[in-house]
């Protein structure tokens, strides 16, 4: 056994760090790359409709151009409709997603902490979660009438479940190793739980909001279909088959997409990079 | 700084195929500001035995004193390193690790950032200081694991095969490292290994446990001038003496492993 000085292993492990974190300086680059990526697969995917529109296949008024769909796109936008029936459909999304996650979030960590609370949720968790939200829509608007009020409760139910689920599996997963060592450094309940569950289960919690959102989107646009009179996405949707105003359903279809998009990449991407990726938690996240 | 007293200490997991003992009887003293090794073969107990003292796991019988007191639980009189990289918050940077302990302590954040930079600087992290543990190689988490143990200064610090998952290169440093921490702070040591190499380069005394059901099998105290060179004769001859009792067959060149 011989010993080397310390500085040399110093000096290895340093470069080694350095390559590193050059390493994840071009994560940015790459993330711009995938973004170009996108940009072209769309265009492509339009470039496709764009010449089944026009070989006649369907008739123009069913299969509109693209340059008729953009053009009614921007007309709703500049007299304000579609803005209005968006600000309508984020306002019933977040208001159900929310009350989701302020249910669902406290529930998921007693559940994980407490076995009767777990006893009695999972079997519930498990029974109802495959229901789709849509086929309770009807339900709904016999019990809660037509309106805010039902759609609301539709985007809850569709996402406390994978909430609650996700935030159950989080806390169990959080190692026991980062508790013991919390312990022994004289954490108490109070800290334990902030300073280590939390953070420690964040990933399953990212991973959480993350499909409760998704799902409470597609929730919200299924209820507004049925359960929406006047404003909302999904309404808007409905009411042009009516008419066979092909072209606004495309329109809303695109602000749907787009609103979706953003959520998932903007919102809870930035998030996610912003925590678990920074701490190197993210693999987790995907196991 | 502080004695323990490891009186009679008895184990038993519960496991669904029944009782398994972990640790049997085990007794032995530690004076103040010792550095204890155990060693032993693998499933002997040492792990067990090291939580127990850590105040994880209660005996099922004996008792352990800190200082004259029975302990009850887990305290900041003792600090924990674990074999598992994994220790360390990842969500913390190093320093947000090793400020820890203090943050519990209630110690204010400018008085907190200074310690743990001393503490870093310590196990020769000053320049680390704002990573994430992702961002650090193994050796460098287990010196930060080390930082934080000892930031918030405990009497005891209790180690369980820290280096082991180390090469053997980077493992000799850190034991140089450690045997230098250790001589700054005087902190009493209890430290489990299976390398009996290090145990002899790193001990005042090594205790070794028998086989599973782990019981203390000898007490052997290791004489040599420190900084210790292990490649001098003296220090070979310890390793056989020790490798005797460990039960290997020992050849002439005195090889560890
Ligand atoms: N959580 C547990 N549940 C049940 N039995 C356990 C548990 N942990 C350890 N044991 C048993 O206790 C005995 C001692 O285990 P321990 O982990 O203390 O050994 P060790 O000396 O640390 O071994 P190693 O050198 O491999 O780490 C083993 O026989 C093992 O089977
Ligand atoms: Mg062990």
């Amino acid at each position: 056994m011989t010993i080397p000085t310390m500085t040399d292993a110093t000096i290895n492990t340093a470069t080694k760090s350095a390559s590193k974190s050059s390493a994840s300086m071009s994560d940015q680059s790459k993330g711009r790359r995938s973004l170009w990526r996108a940009a072209i697969v769309l265009i492509i995917a339009a470039c496709c409709y764009e010449a089944v529109a026009r070989s006649g296949a369907f008739a123009p008024a069913l299969m509109p151009k693209l340059s008729v769909v953009a053009q009614t796109f921007i007309a709703m936008l500049l007299d304000g409709t579609m803005i209005e029936h968006a600000v309508y459909t984020l306002y019933r999304v977040l208001f159900g997603f929310f009350l989701a996650v302020l249910v669902g979030l406290p529930i998921g960590i007693l559940m994980a902490r407490f076995r009767p609370v777990e006893s009695f949720f999972l079997p519930l968790v498990s029974a109802l979660m495959p229901i789709p939200s849509f086929a309770l829509v009807p339900l709904f608007m016999l019990w809660f009438g037509i309106g805010n009020l039902t759609t609301i409760l539709i985007v809850f139910y569709a996402a406390t479940f994978p909430m609650m689920f996700n935030t159950w599996s989080g806390v169990r997963s959080v190692n026991p190793l980062w508790l013991r060592a919390a312990g022994a450094m004289g954490a108490d309940e109070n800290a334990l739980f902030w300073k280590v569950i939390i953070p420690g289960a964040s990933p399953f919690i990212i991973t959480g909001l993350r499909q409760a959102f998704l799902r409470a989107w597609i929730a919200v646009v299924g209820a507004e279909m049925i359960a929406a009179s006047d404003w909302g996405l999904g309404w808007v949707i409905f009411d042009a088959k009516e008419f066979l105003n092909t072209d606004v359903m495309l329109a809303a279809l695109v602000v749907i997409g787009g609103i979706g998009f953003v959520f998932e990449k903007l919102v809870f991407g930035s998030l996610e990079k912003r925590t678990v990726q920074r701490w190197g938690m993210s693999r987790v996240a995907k196991g | 700084m502080v004695p323990i007293a490891i009186d009679n200490v008895t184990l038993e997991y519960d496991t669904p195929a029944g009782k398994v003992t972990g640790v049997k009887d085990v007794s032995f003293d530690i004076g103040a500001s010792e550095f204890v090794c155990i060693v032993g073969p693998s499933g002997c107990g040492k792990s067990t035995l090291l939580n127990v003292i850590a105040g994880f796991l209660a005996p099922a019988a004996g008792e352990i004193r800190i200082a004259g007191k029975t302990i009850t639980g887990h305290g900041m009189d003792r600090g924990v390193v674990f074999q598992d990289f994994a220790q360390l918050f990842p969500w913390r940077t190093a320093l947000g690790n090793v400020s820890f302990g203090l943050e519990m302590k209630g110690v204010a954040k400018d008085e907190r950032d200074r310690i743990a930079r001393e503490q870093l600087r310590l196990v020769k992290l000053e320049k680390f200081v704002d990573s994430f543990p992702h961002h650090l190689s193994g050796g460098m988490q287990q010196r930060v694991a080390i930082a934080r143990a000892l930031a918030y200064n405990p009497s005891v610090l209790l180690m369980d095969e820290p280096f082991a998952a180390l090469d053997a290169m980077t493992r000799d440093d850190m034991q140089t490292l450690l045997a230098d921490v250790w001589r700054e702070t005087r902190k009493t040591v209890i430290y489990v290994t299976h390398n009996v190499a290090e145990a002899v380069y790193l001990a005042d005394r090594v205790i070794v446990m028998s086989a599973h059901p782990g019981t203390v099998q000898a007490d052997i105290r290791i004489d040599l001038p420190r900084p210790r060179d292990p490649l001098s004769v003296e220090f070979l001859e310890c390793q056989k003496q020790l490798m005797r009792h460990l039960g290997h067959k020992v050849s002439g060149n005195g090889a560890a492993h």
